[in-house]
């Protein structure tokens, strides 16, 4: 559940940022292969902005997908999952997006 | 209006009109709201001190009774790493051991992968020539510092307690409490986990992952995030092969189509085989720094170990 403590430091990176200021809503960007799943961010987010200025905030999540681009015959695609292999069976593969771990901005009212 | 630190202001006096509104937030002596609203709609920043330690809104006109709310709201952009504090104290960590010349490994696994028994034996037959220490990650218990400690090597345990990895700023007070010798090896066993640590640098020299032969030959596929960021991969438990369907030509094609850069190695830890070649891999990574897979630059040569 590494959810919890990338959840805790959103937390604390954000109210760095905004002080005592009502957050009302928070926007990341979490790719496909980065290994976190938005559901269980959502819901730590849930339990540690309870009781600070995030409370409520809206948490809005965009999951770009994985992309990669082979360098055997150099096609860019999207990579379904964290395997990195190109359609032409070629595993020489640089994954180019999708690992995003980002807070992007946040709103306060 | 004073409440110094009250929970309501008291309404009557305040506002001179007939619409009186609630002020959950308190208001120190002196507090003035003196800033002025455009109306069209843009946004500002309020910079003036709230002492209370909480956020209320403002609103220039008041027409009823009831709460307000600015309708602008202020977007910040911020674009940082969600890892971002994580990172910059691994960064630190990572300068205080090149500082001292000491090669760090965080070593993880799944439980019982046999991580603590690796340790102990590299201890007990390159004790000699590696001045080693051990950080210990475990949820609970100093039974594997406890192990390090009966080889005669130094060790701290860190409790996690809920916790299913290890942070660089635990790793931070580990090494606080550890002092490890300028020009040591250490090793840091991280809790048992192929998922949660794979995340997270803690500022170490290199990455070793190791799995067991009883664990199946399919872990790299199914816990990729953890092989992407190994440095070395060690099968363990070799002595086991006859007996389980582990191939281990399998394991390591999968583990290279995840990671090319990824260094391999089937050992027993128990029974000895392959252990030259981890001693070997050691020894390279100890006289200069690993041919570190990842991104993490490093800063300390070869040369500057003097």
């Amino acid at each position: 559940m590494h959810e919890l403590s990338i959840t805790q430091s959103l937390v604390d990176a954000v109210l760095d940022c905004t002080g005592d200021r009502t957050v009302t809503g928070v926007n990341l960007r979490i790719g496909r292969l980065s290994g976190v799943l938005p559901d269980a961010l959502r819901f730590c987010f849930q339990l540690l902005a309870e009781g600070t200025p995030l409370a409520g905030a809206d948490l809005r999540i965009d999951e770009p997908a994985g992309r990669a681009t082979c360098h055997t015959c150099r096609q860019s695609f999207i990579l379904p999952d964290t395997i990195p292999l190109c359609t032409c069976g070629s595993a020489d593969v640089e994954i180019t997006g999708g690992r995003e771990l980002m807070l992007a901005s946040v709103e306060v009212g | 209006m004073s409440s110094v630190d009250g929970s309501v202001a008291v309404p009557e006096p305040v506002h001179g009109d007939q619409h009186r509104h609630l002020h959950d937030g308190e208001h120190h002596d002196g507090h003035q709201h003196e800033h002025e609203h455009d109306d069209d709609g843009r946004q500002h920043p309020h910079d003036h001190d709230h002492g209370g330690g909480q956020a209320h809104s403002h609103d220039g006109a008041h027409d009823g009774g009831q709460e307000h709310s600015h309708t602008p709201v202020t977007t910040i952009t911020l674009e940082q790493s969600l890892l971002a504090r994580n990172d910059l104290s691994a960064a630190r960590n990572r300068g205080w051991l090149a500082g001292r010349a000491i090669q760090a490994f965080n070593v993880m696994s799944s439980p019982g992968a046999g991580k603590t028994t690796l340790l102990v034996r590299t201890i007990e037959e390159l004790g000699e020539r590696l001045s080693i220490a051990v950080i210990e990650g475990d949820q609970e218990t100093s039974l594997d510092a406890d192990r390090i400690r009966r080889a005669g090597r130094p060790a701290v345990q860190i409790n996690t307690g809920a916790g299913c990895h290890l942070d660089a700023d635990m790793l931070r007070r580990g090494l606080d409490a550890l002092n490890p010798d300028p020009g040591s090896t250490l090793f840091i066993e991280n809790v048992g986990n192929l998922v949660c640590p794979a995340l997270f640098d803690l500022g170490e020299t290199a990455k070793v992952v190791i799995i067991s032969v009883t664990e199946g030959d399919d872990k790299p596929q199914k816990y990729p995030h953890m092989f992407m960021a190994a440095d070395l991969v060690i099968i363990n438990k070799s002595d086991l092969l006859p007996y389980v369907e582990f191939d281990v030509d399998e394991c390591f094609r999968q583990a290279r189509q995840l990671n090319p850069h990824v260094e391999m190695l089937a050992i027993s830890a128990t029974g000895g085989a392959g252990l030259d070649s981890w001693y070997d891999w050691l020894i390279k990574n100890t006289q200069t720094p690993a041919s570190h897979a990842g991104a993490q630059p490093h800063p300390m040569t070869s040369a500057s170990q003097v």
